[in-house]
């Protein structure tokens, strides 16, 4: 997973099925700790399964199944889903 | 998922029996600000997209699903295009395609 901000929400009408219901997130891979993001594309837009809006820290999985058990829609062409709302990250020191 | 462009279509007489009748295009991928990256790449399209319209893309596995119990051979399908009047932000960065009404 990454950490992410959701700094929009994308308007589909025509798109496949199985993103019906769900919001499309707009969401901004976070680097935490002076490293970046692992494994984000540019661009990333993640289905909502947790009710997060614009501005909210999120936690993002970048796995399809994982994406798509999280928004309860087996077998769809979905990659990447918002699993969480993020309230804090604690360093540990290092 | 990721944003990105349409900027082509690929013509291929032979290839993948469940490629027949498959609109291949080539996409450009974009920002979270709309703007074109500098990589491309070939992505089947699940609904009926045109050149220079902004969409957005599944990867992996998962791009292979929007044709099952079908066998599609794609680990990039187009699954959504991506309105522009309601996403003026994203659509107006890479202006010149044409963005459905």
């Amino acid at each position: 997973m990454i950490l992410a901000r959701v700094t929009g929400e994308v308007v589909a009408t025509q798109k496949h099925a199985s993103q019906e219901g769900r919001k499309l997130l707009l969401v901004e891979p976070e680097a935490f700790a002076g490293a970046r993001a692992h494994g984000a594309p540019p661009g990333l837009i993640a289905l909502d399964a947790v009710g997060a809006g614009v501005g909210e820290r999120v936690l993002v999985v970048l796995d399809g199944y994982a994406a798509m058990t999280a928004v309860g829609r087996p077998m769809s062409p979905i990659d990447a889903a918002v699993i969480g709302i993020i309230d804090r990250v604690d360093a540990l020191g290092t | 998922m990721f944003l990105a462009r349409v900027t082509g279509t690929v013509v291929a007489t032979v290839k993948d029996e469940a490629l027949r009748a498959r609109k291949l295009l080539v996409v450009r991928p974009l920002d979270a600000h709309g703007r074109p990256q500098a990589r491309t790449l070939v992505a089947v399209d699940a609904v009926g997209a045109g050149a220079g319209e902004t969409v957005y893309c599944c990867r992996g596995k998962e791009a292979s699903f929007p044709w099952l119990p079908e066998t599609v051979p794609s680990d990039a399908s187009i699954v959504g295009i991506v309105d522009p009047a309601a996403n003026p932000g994203l659509v107006a960065a890479n202006a010149n395609g044409e963005g459905r009404a």
